[in-house]
């Protein structure tokens, strides 16, 4: 059974965001995480670097596949977590707090309202 | 629709997760690859490998058949002998590798790989319709009469001889089934019924791979699992077995072997037995043993932190790309990215640095000796 912490937003694609004022916080959903297990390996985008909502901008890597993350919402990096990409295991066992991906200063916040609510990404997962 | 093993329900039942591996779905894990993985070298881990395929060769003119057929020398196996061994085509190249067990006289029990079946079947014919003795043969696929599981790892003796009891009954003679030294196979009684029993395996670790029919093997399976839990068994998918296999350099068909590379190329050359007489590819292995390769299977390493490599990635030398990894994982015994590749013999030596492009940068990597793990 995963968790789904009632204050995110979730991609179809299992990143979720957090949002405060006009930044984010973005990382992968607890059913992505344990979907891929043992993860070795993060690799997140540079500082500044402008995306556009569903855009590939992470990769993420098992012991058996590498899997691209994709940004929710447009913007640009403000910051990233060098705490996974020193120990990536942190992905498995904290998806929706330590093991958080990157902040972005959101371009558009509309954005945010097509993404789906904890119900509805709940109903996504078959959970 | 992919084909499923007698072992499905089980897998489903221990919530795997499943995979189309050539043609058959198959648990790729359980829990976690590194977990089953290290439970394998650690204690204990049990493999459904009922895809696999059997072919059984008998009669007058078998060993005398397989010996053109096969790489390795069949004349080698007294009963209850099995060994590693490549089927080539006049090229050199390999059509697939495999084990040749000889059960005893003249009937020899080959197991062979899974996406394979059809294609070693289909050769195997037009070589024994070719063959002067071929009224002396019979050959026949077998693959749909059996299943199989392996069980691998350090506690593996501590439990089989309470699994499968009792003395075995063909191919090899044994008291118990912890008697059969490496290579060796022995026919035992398990419910009524037979199964063949040989202590060999894909992991690098001790162990054991057994083969019966589907109820057997069924039955077996669940044994397996309630009387090695508590020496640490867990059941561990492909997943796992591939790690295992690249650490301790195992080739795998379809990354290490195709028909474009011969078993020297491969570094498998000692399975070839130049002096055995004529065989499939002789010619053309005996002269690549005397002039040299042009490509070579290396082991290697990362050095620099990066993320795991994987197969078809380019490997750099000198500034140049100049070949390409077939098996690259993260290993997690040892917890770096390992795989093995091909390039030119210049670069094969241990100690040759080289880099492995990852998504359009370059990482610095070190060629090893094989086996890139050893305990």
């Amino acid at each position: 059974m995963s968790n789904i912490p009632s204050d995110l937003k979730y991609a179809k694609s299992h990143e979720w965001i957090r949002v405060s004022g006009d930044t984010a916080t973005v990382g992968i959903s607890d059913h992505a995480q344990a979907e891929l297990t043992d993860i070795v390996f993060v690799e997140l985008p540079a500082a500044g670097r402008q995306v556009k909502a569903g855009e590939a901008c992470a990769v993420v890597e098992s012991v058996k596949t590498a899997s691209d993350i994709y940004s929710p919402v447009s913007g640009e990096i403000t910051a990233v977590n060098a705490a996974v990409v020193d120990n990536p295991a942190l992905v498995n066992t904290a998806p929706d707090s330590d093991g958080w991906f990157y902040k972005i200063k959101l371009s558009n916040v509309a954005e945010v309202n097509a993404l789906l609510s904890p119900d509805d990404y709940k109903k996504q997962i078959g959970g | 629709m992919l084909k499923r093993t007698a072992l499905f329900s089980a897998h489903q039942k221990l919530g795997a997760k499943l995979i189309d591996f050539g043609g058959w779905e198959m648990p790729v894990q359980y829990t976690s690859i590194t977990d089953e993985h290290l439970a394998v070298r650690n204690a204990a881990g049990i493999f459904d490998i009922s895809h696999m395929g059997e072919v059984t060769v008998s009669g007058a003119a078998a060993a005398e058949f397989l010996n053109q057929l096969l790489t390795n020398d069949i004349k080698k196996l007294t009963p209850g002998l099995g060994q590693y061994t490549l089927m080539c085509n006049e090229r050199g190249t390999v059509i697939d590798d495999l084990y040749a067990y000889r059960l005893c006289g003249d009937v020899y029990f080959l197991v062979i790989n899974a996406s394979r079946i059809e294609a070693d079947v289909a050769w195997m014919q037009s070589q024994a319709a070719k063959f002067p003795r071929r009224s002396e043969v019979t050959l026949t696929d077998a693959s749909h009469n059996y299943a199989a599981v392996a069980v691998q790892g350090p506690r593996v003796k501590d439990f089989i001889n309470d699994v499968i009891p009792g003395a075995s009954i063909s191919a090899m003679r044994v008291a118990r089934v912890t008697d059969l030294k490496k290579n060796e196979i022995g026919g035992f009684k398990f419910e009524h019924q037979s199964v063949l029993v040989s202590r060999t395996g894909y992991t690098g670790e001790d162990g054991f791979e057994i083969v019966g029919s589907d109820e057997s093997i069924q039955h077996l399976w669940d044994k397996f699992l309630s009387v090695g839990a508590p020496f640490g068994l867990k059941p561990a998918g492909l997943g796992a077995r591939d790690t295992l296999r690249t650490e301790v350099c195992y080739p795998l068909y379809g990354h290490e072997l195709d028909e474009e590379t011969t078993p020297i190329e491969a570094g498998v050359g000692f399975f070839v037995s130049l002096d055995k007489g004529e065989f499939n590819g002789r010619a053309f292995l005996a002269e690549q043993k005397a002039k040299g390769v042009k490509k070579k299977c290396v082991a290697f390493k990362m050095t620099d932190k990066s993320a795991p490599p994987r197969p078809h990635y380019p490997i750099w030398a000198n500034s140049a790309s100049v070949g390409e990894v077939v098996s690259g994982t993260q290993s997690p015994s040892l917890n770096l990215g390992i795989g093995m590749g091909y390039v030119p013999p210049e670069f094969a030596k241990p100690d040759t640095k080289i880099e492995i492009e990852i998504r359009g940068k370059r990482f610095a990597a070190v060629v090893v000796p094989k086996p890139i793990y050893k305990k």
